[in-house]
């Protein structure tokens, strides 16, 4: 039997179910033998445990468990929640039943915004059973420990339970409710754990069956047979050993080099990238310099943590994007108007023009830093739409001593006259975030239509593909910086589109890496051809996936090129 | 009691760790602070479960209200976090 799901990450796992317990029952709404003070007394009791029990194992949990089991805390002693159970309470009601419907009604508020707020009611459900537990002086509920590894199986797991997962004994996750977006899911990108999320068939799994939870595909499969656990345990080994294999540098399976970079946000993160094999950097933002600022950083503060940056990739490339202001990031120096459409409005290089002592300074600091160091740097500005932006930004770089100069596709007019761009300039990296926003008209910050936001859409394959063959004709290198690079399969069509390096979070790299060196130039052409011919986003992946599945088929597997 | 309306800098709105940290904050201050969303009812900033029911987003203007204690340098302090992107 298969159960189908949304599977978070890449991985396999094959192991025996443990359920976690159902949630505490109801409690009956009968009056209280005691008076409404000391019902009061008993709720504040318990809601201050347990608020000191989830801040203590924030601190245990550190990083971003920390902050949402500092928030459930929170909730447990809240004001706006004490007075609403104060006056259930004053109604004759029990602590127990006061604490569950204050809960419930809050819960109920959570869940009719939709979306993300409907994803943290589970948050309170969980303080909420927490409280009612202490009150009847029940064991919390929480991850059991069956004391072999395992795979567990629950409603949805709540901050709390994901912080405090024992990953050497849980072999997988998998979640009855909860969408993509829920802490499960969040918490299990983040520290790697095989999880199939909104699986609803999975209520009927009883502890003991044994399941394959198969990310990849979004499946769990339930009884497997001898040929589908042996095949499972294939991946689960092929996995590992990726992981564990010496890096190399990013290939496809002819030789064609595809060298893999990091995107960065600060140079804290250089050393783990260089860790997991990025060949340079592919995409440095430099706003955490500028955000937070009154006024722009001295070319000299500049300087200083450029060198750092660059002294962590000696003798690779590293580029670097000038000040990416505006949209989604406004700083108050560059960018102050209130705008109708800020994505559409003064930002990126448009921003930079209207206050070019900013970008000079900049410039000046990133080519002092290169002087100063080994690694081959790159500059390239935000949101080029148009040749002579591309002209003036390369000219203006140039005269302040960057070599190598080039700039951002993200909007569909700079993809549509990439030739002549490109003839103006030295390289090109398309933003593909961005360029998916732009060529959909779908605001990548909302909600409502972050459907559109697909760069699988072969519009936006398209735009890619152009950019390529002009980048191909005139020997410009063409990069890939943006979420679509750290798709295994999308990747291999970007590099078919003519994509000669691609930048990714440096988490994604190792899968990246592997799927590459499946397939050859001209297998990538393939695919990405079959891809572009597609009518939609869904259709695009799907005939990815089969033109990738007839060109392998077709390989003597026996001969893998190294 | 001082008043301002300050537009909403963290790119995921007033949701998660950006309320939790402006909660914290206005717990903290020892001053009566209220938010009230463009044109609604002020709730307590010192109630997580308020506040984030608001439902708050990105570019929305919220008016703060701080009575009691420093006012000036509780509010200064309250506008700063509101205008801040923590997600950045």
């Amino acid at each position: 039997m298969e159960l189908q799901g949304t599977g978070i990450g890449l991985g396999v796992a094959l192991g025996p179910v443990v359920r976690m317990a159902e949630p505490l029952p109801e409690p009956v709404d009968r009056p209280s033998h005691l008076d409404p003070d000391r019902e009061a007394e008993r709720a504040r009791g318990s809601l201050a445990v347990v608020a000191a029990e989830l801040q203590g194992r924030g601190a245990k949990a550190g990083g971003s468990a920390q902050d949402v089991l500092e928030a459930q805390a929170m909730m447990a002693e809240d004001p706006t929640l004490m007075d609403d159970i104060v006056k259930r309470l004053a109604d004759g009601k029990t602590a127990e039943r006061a604490v569950f419907e204050a809960f419930a009604s809050f819960r109920e508020m959570l869940a009719g915004m939709g979306g993300y707020m409907a994803e943290r009611a589970a948050d309170l459900d969980d303080v909420s059973q927490r409280v009612i537990a202490n009150l009847l002086k029940l064991p919390a509920p929480g991850v059991p420990n069956p004391g072999h590894p395992f795979v567990l199986v629950a409603r949805d797991l709540a901050p709390a339970d994901t912080a405090t997962l024992d990953l050497d004994q849980v072999l997988g996750l998998v979640t009855i409710d909860g969408g993509p977006t829920s802490h499960t899911a969040i918490l299990a990108r983040e520290k790697s754990i095989v999880a199939v999320v909104g699986a609803t068939g999975a209520g009927q799994l009883d502890s003991g069956d044994q399941v394959i939870v198969d990310a990849e595909n979004d499946l769990v499969i339930v009884g497997p047979s001898p040929d589908q656990a042996a095949a499972a345990q294939e991946r689960i080994a092929e996995r590992k050993a990726r992981a564990a294999a010496p890096v190399t540098p990013g290939a496809l399976a002819d030789g064609t080099p595809v060298p893999l970079l990091a995107n960065l946000g600060s140079a804290d993160g250089a050393a783990a990238a260089v860790e997991l094999g990025a060949e340079g950097v592919g995409l440095f933002r430099t706003e955490f310099l500028f955000l937070d600022a009154q006024q722009a950083p001295t070319v000299r503060e500049q300087q200083e943590q450029y060198t750092r940056l660059l002294n962590a990739f000696a003798g690779k490339k590293v580029v670097v994007r000038v000040l990416d202001a505006g949209a989604d990031k406004p700083l108050s120096f560059l960018n102050d108007a209130d705008e109708e459409n800020p994505a559409l409005g003064l930002r990126g290089i448009r921003a930079l023009r209207e206050s070019e002592a900013i970008l000079r300074e900049q410039l000046t600091a990133l080519a002092a830093a290169d002087a100063a160091t080994d690694a081959d740097l790159w500059v390239m500005a935000p949101m080029v739409a148009n040749v002579e932006e591309a002209r003036y930004f390369t000219a203006l770089a140039k005269e302040l001593g960057i070599r190598t100069a080039g700039v951002m596709i993200e909007v569909p007019s700079a993809a549509l006259l990439a030739d002549r761009l490109l003839a103006a300039t030295d390289f090109a990296s398309i933003g593909t975030n961005d360029l998916t926003q732009y060529t959909m008209a779908a605001d990548r910050m909302l909600g409502t239509v972050a459907t559109f936001q697909n760069p699988w859409h072969p519009a936006v394959l398209s735009l890619v593909a152009s950019v390529g063959e002009a980048g191909r004709e005139l020997g410009r290198p063409v990069g890939i910086c943006g979420e679509a690079a750290a798709d295994p399969m999308l990747a291999v069509v970007l590099v078919g589109l003519g994509a000669t390096t691609l930048s990714m979070s440096p988490s994604a790299l190792a899968d990246v890496r592997a799927s590459l060196a499946r397939y050859t130039k001209d297998d990538a052409i393939a695919i990405a051809r079959a891809a572009l011919a597609a009518e939609g986003a869904a259709e695009a992946q799907q005939a990815a996936k089969d033109a990738a599945g007839s060109v392998t088929a077709g390989h003597d597997v026996s001969a893998p090129q190294s | 009691m001082v008043e301002r309306t300050v537009q909403i800098g963290s790119s995921h709105g007033l949701h998660a760790r950006p309320a939790k940290l402006f909660t914290q904050a206005a717990a903290e201050s020892g001053a009566q602070v209220t938010i009230a969303k463009d044109g609604g009812s002020p709730v307590n900033a010192a109630s997580i479960l308020a506040v984030i029911s608001q439902g708050i987003d990105h570019g929305d203007t919220v008016t703060l209200t701080v009575d009691g204690g420093d006012e000036d340098a509780v509010l200064e302090r309250l506008v700063e976090l509101l205008s801040t992107d923590h997600d950045g």
